[in-house]
């Protein structure tokens, strides 16, 4: 159910994947979470509640900041927006995500070599 | 430092939070109805998708909390349990600690007691003494009172005298009490007020022996009176005056001299019934202790010595035969003229302990880098798991913690328990010594701030250590590579801390060294097999005059004590006795113009009796020996030590025979020389003294010199019923002379214990840092040592390979130690006699010492690597 697969998410992953999102356009939670869900093909069934907790950390890391404001459909939002240590940050995460993942996929595929 | 916002910006926070998952529900919720759900299910559908809302809402606070209460808990819990793994790296590093801080503790509590807080009167901080010349606080009484009327500097000033050895009678039983006698305004200018009654004012002051009132102080009320209400308005007998008692000073105040406290309190006006000289006289130096008050508002001590400057100057001019000062100084009240001495040891001690705890510190840092190093596998899972190095730094901060609070606290309850004996502690028997040492507040804080300071300074040396690991590495290495780095930080640590050790090892051989030299160097007579007995006639009610007569009386009944081989007499007290000595200033016999500005010598000056050099053990030189027939109708002799003799007159055999004029201008013939000794204390450089007759310059209060091999117990028994024989009212205080030389010994004795027991604790210290060292290179290298075993290395080599970077680190420790403790160690001179570093004693111990303490520190882990068998180690991994 959802509740596990935010479980199995790794640590860090969750607030990698909205830094990415809003790297794109900054957005307020719900956006974010229907964003993200699109964008994974409904394969990350994140736990709509569980963004909140990465929400508050990646704020308190100063590197999303936030604002209230009224969204196009005319609804009272809270809308986040990366700042220039977020994107820093994503970018460091993600390449060394991609190491890792690159490790991972050799040892569980060792018959193919993968690009990198 | 964002955080202190951060506590009122929390609240906003929240609320934020609150709104924004409310409307992330409504607006799932209105999609969810816009797919065509009903409104019901709709939220219920929404909140199903959030999650639990409270349980998210919560985590999401806890980002922005500290720690709570529960998390740091389950991090003690953690260290707990962790370090209950290895209970002996616990116990020797908690003790190791233990023993540092409690080290420091009690040189704080005595830093607070002596020097921070050295009298306990209300605003201390602007209460000064006044000092001339070398450092010596007495005066004439005139002196002071134009001191007093002509300063424009202080509030007011008052004076003190001691009187010791008053007969204090209440009715049925004379017993000696020391007491000081204080100028009228003494309590108003301490800003004292009485506990009980009423305490002495300058109103109460009528010219000579006005004023027989005596204000007791609390301690002396408490153990004579019995804390017996009805004692104001009661006389007693002090040396046979009437004297009423008129008050009980408060409890905290215990006299305005450190170390003695006083039994009661007296005016100033009548200290010639205790058999003080007239207070008229300006040349009598000794009636005037020392003189302070309070500066006024806005005059800083400068100005204030500048002041007493100018008066002092005017005074050597309109009185320039009486007035001998050189200069002014202030000086912090309560310490008078042990001031320098006593800050320079306390100062020493902290250094010390100082580094007592540094090298504590040093130790338990290495310790934590081996168990770091140990544990590295552990880290590095850790860190592969996704634990966060901050939290695993945490983790090993709390061990860090954990240990010193635990040492804090063992250390602090030491160091009280020690305070509270030093308090109340009476090392010498018959002198009201007191340490006013009582553990206060500031201590806990001290001992807490210390036990944060050690966790900090050793728990960061891991640290290091684990930013810079990388989990990949170590899990594929294993914990045995060692990527070689030729000196690590755990090296310098050792080094450090073997340094350190070595410091204290030598300045206690030095210290110890030095005491057994005191005890043994040459004192100018033979405390051995003497017994000593007080004798003051005034309080009995002689005059001096007739107490000579008295004097001869009972040296001839001692005399006839059997077994007493000589007896003989010395007016005011024996050599080496209570650090109590008077000096005079002798002339040329060609000098008229007797100023101190042309005296030849300022020798120690002793009235003696004849006998008094056999009693005494002195060995005559040349010439003769006091006679009874050198009295006040002969003419004027003395008999002379050979430094005397050798400054004046070139000789020892030359002096005799010749003539010396005293500060009154008596021509006085040197009739004999007698071996030089020390007179005020032991470190003391070599100085004249003068030996007068007794019956040319009579005093009350003698001290009786008995020479016999009988048992002292019985001898003192048999000289006080002589005494009692001749006058039943005349108290006699019996000693032997070595036990009253004691006073001087003891803070030689002091600081060889203090520092043996530094020094031993920094022995302790190196063996667990050697120990720990070595142990941990053995079993680093068992397989390696197992593989050259196996290949035949013999067990010489072995044992190089194991422990010679121990014996290495141990050697350059020592030696850089040793140079720094003999560097430190002039300091040292000041205290303990004849302290000198350049002793070849003491630099062959501190080298066998060190030697040892690597021997029997290396020992055990030496076993372990010749114990090594090749064949189950490489079978293991």
């Amino acid at each position: 159910m959802a509740e596990s697969n935010a479980r199995d998410l790794f640590p860090g992953a969750l607030e990698m994947m909205i830094l990415e999102s809003l790297r794109r356009q900054p957005a307020h939670g719900y956006a974010l979470v229907q964003h993200i869900q699109q964008r994974s093909n409904n394969l990350l069934q994140v736990e709509e509640g569980s963004l909140y907790p990465a929400l508050q950390r990646l704020l308190k890391a100063k590197l999303v900041k936030a604002q209230w404001g009224v969204s196009s459909t005319n609804r009272r939002v809270r809308t986040y927006q990366i700042t220039a240590a977020g994107l820093r940050h994503l970018e460091e995460q993600i390449s060394s995500f991609e190491r890792m993942f690159d490790g991972i996929s050799l040892v569980l595929n060792p018959g193919r070599a993968t690009t990198s | 430092m964002n955080w202190i916002p951060q506590i009122f910006r929390r609240r906003s926070i929240y609320d934020d939070l609150s709104e924004e998952i409310r409307l992330h529900i409504e607006e799932r919720s209105e999609q969810l109805m816009r797919e065509g759900m009903s409104a019901k299910e709709a939220e219920w559908e929404a909140r199903r998708a959030f999650g639990n809302r409270t349980v998210l809402e919560e985590r999401s606070r806890e980002v922005w909390q500290w720690p709570t209460p529960e998390s740091i808990a389950s991090d003690v819990r953690l260290a707990l349990r962790q370090l209950r793994k290895s209970p002996g790296f616990t116990i020797a590093a908690v003790l190791t600690l233990a023993l540092a801080i409690g080290a420091n503790a009690v040189v704080f509590g005595l830093m607070d007691g002596l020097v921070l807080r050295p009298l306990n009167v209300p605003q201390a901080e602007s209460l000064y003494g006044t000092h001339y010349g070398d450092n010596l606080t007495w005066q004439s009484y005139p002196n002071y009172i134009d001191l007093r009327d002509r300063n424009r500097s202080f509030e007011d000033l008052a004076a003190f005298n001691m009187v010791l050895g008053v007969g204090l009678d209440t009715g049925k039983d004379p017993v000696a009490a020391n007491g000081f006698a204080a100028t009228g305004n003494y309590f108003d200018v301490l800003r004292i007020h009485p506990y009980l009654g009423r305490l002495f004012h300058a109103s109460d002051e009528h010219g000579p022996n006005s004023a027989p009132y005596i204000v007791l102080t609390y301690a002396y009320w408490h153990s004579r009176f019995h804390d017996d209400r009805g004692v104001v308005g009661r006389t007693v007998q002090l040396d046979k005056h009437p004297f009423t008692i008129i008050g009980v000073a408060p409890p905290e105040f215990q006299g305005t001299i450190m170390f003695l406290a006083p039994d009661f309190f007296m005016p100033i006006v009548n200290e010639e019934q205790m058999g003080a000289p007239s207070l008229n006289t300006r040349a009598t130096e000794h009636a005037v202790f020392e003189a302070l008050g309070h500066l006024k508002r806005g005059v800083i001590p400068a100005q204030a010595v500048a002041d007493v400057g100018a008066v002092n100057a005017y005074l050597e001019k309109a009185y320039p035969r009486e007035i001998v000062h050189h200069d002014t100084a202030l000086s912090r009240e309560g310490l008078t003229s042990f001031g320098p001495a006593v800050r320079a040891f306390v100062a020493g001690l902290m250094v010390l302990s100082g580094l007592i705890l540094l090298g504590a510190c040093a130790n338990l840092g290495s310790l934590f880098a081996a168990r770091a190093a140990d544990r590295s596998r552990e880290v590095a899972l850790r860190l592969a798991l996704g634990s966060s190095r901050k939290r695993i730094m945490r983790g090993l901060l709390t061990e860090a913690l954990v240990i010193s609070l635990a040492g804090g606290a063992a250390g602090l309850l030491v160091s009280f328990m020690l305070l509270r004996r030093m308090s109340i502690w009476q090392p010498i028997p018959g002198v009201p010594l007191h340490l006013p040492v009582t553990p206060g507040a500031m201590l806990y804080v001290v001992a807490l701030g210390l036990a944060l300071l050690s966790a900090f300074l050793f728990g960061i040396v891991p640290i290091r250590q684990i930013l810079g690991a990388n989990p990949y590495e170590i899990i594929k290495a294993g914990s045995s590579a060692r990527i070689g780095r030729r000196v690590t930080l755990r090296d310098v640590l050792l080094v450090a801390q073997i340094a350190i050790c070595a410091v204290l090892v030598t300045s206690s051989l030095v210290a110890v060294r030095g005491l057994v030299r005191s005890l043994h160097s040459k004192l100018g007579f033979d405390p051995r097999d003497t017994m000593t007995a007080g004798v003051d006639l005034a309080t009995a009610g002689y005059s001096a005059g007739k107490a000579p007569a008295m004097q001869r009386r009972m040296i001839e009944a001692m005399g006839a004590i059997p077994g007493v081989k000589a007896v003989g007499l010395v007016n005011g007290y024996p050599p080496l006795v209570y650090t109590a000595g008077n000096r005079a200033d002798v002339y040329k016999e060609e000098t008229s113009d007797l100023r101190p500005p042309n005296a030849a010598a300022v020798p120690f000056r002793y009235e003696v009796s004849p006998g008094y050099f056999e009693a005494a053990g002195t060995n005559l030189l040349a010439g003769r020996s006091v006679s009874w027939q050198d009295d006040k109708s002969a003419r004027s002799v003395a008999v002379v030590n050979s430094d005397f003799a050798v400054r004046m007159f070139g000789s020892v055999t030359g002096a005799v025979g010749r003539n010396y004029r005293l500060q009154d201008g008596t021509l006085v013939q040197v009739i004999g020389v007698v071996e030089d000794g020390k007179y005020m204390s032991l470190t003391e450089a070599q100085q004249p003294a003068m030996f007068l007759p007794f019956l040319q310059s009579p005093s009350s209060a003698a001290y009786l010199v008995v020479r016999s091999k009988r048992d002292p117990q019985q001898l003192a028994a048999a000289m006080r019923r002589k005494v009692r024989e001749l006058d039943a009212g005349l108290p006699v205080d019996t000693q032997t002379w070595t036990q009253m030389l004691e006073v001087v010994l003891f803070p030689a004795r002091v600081a060889t214990m203090a520092l043996g027991v530094l020094g031993l604790m920094g022995a302790m210290l190196s063996i667990t840092g050697i120990f720990g060292m070595a142990a941990y290179s053995v079993s680093m290298r068992l397989r390696e040592l197992g593989i050259r075993m196996a290949l035949g290395a013999a067990r010489k080599e072995v044992l190089n390979t194991a422990l010679g970077r121990p014996f290495k680190l141990l050697a350059i420790g020592s030696a850089v130690g040793l140079s720094l403790g003999l560097l430190g160690t002039r300091v040292l001179a000041f205290i303990v006699y004849q302290a000198t570093p350049r002793d070849p004693f003491v630099l062959a111990g501190v080298v066998v010492a060190m030697a040892l303490l690597g021997l029997l520190a290396t020992w055990i882990p030496a076993q372990r690597a010749l114990s090594v068998n090749p064949l189950i180690l490489l079978r293991e991994d």
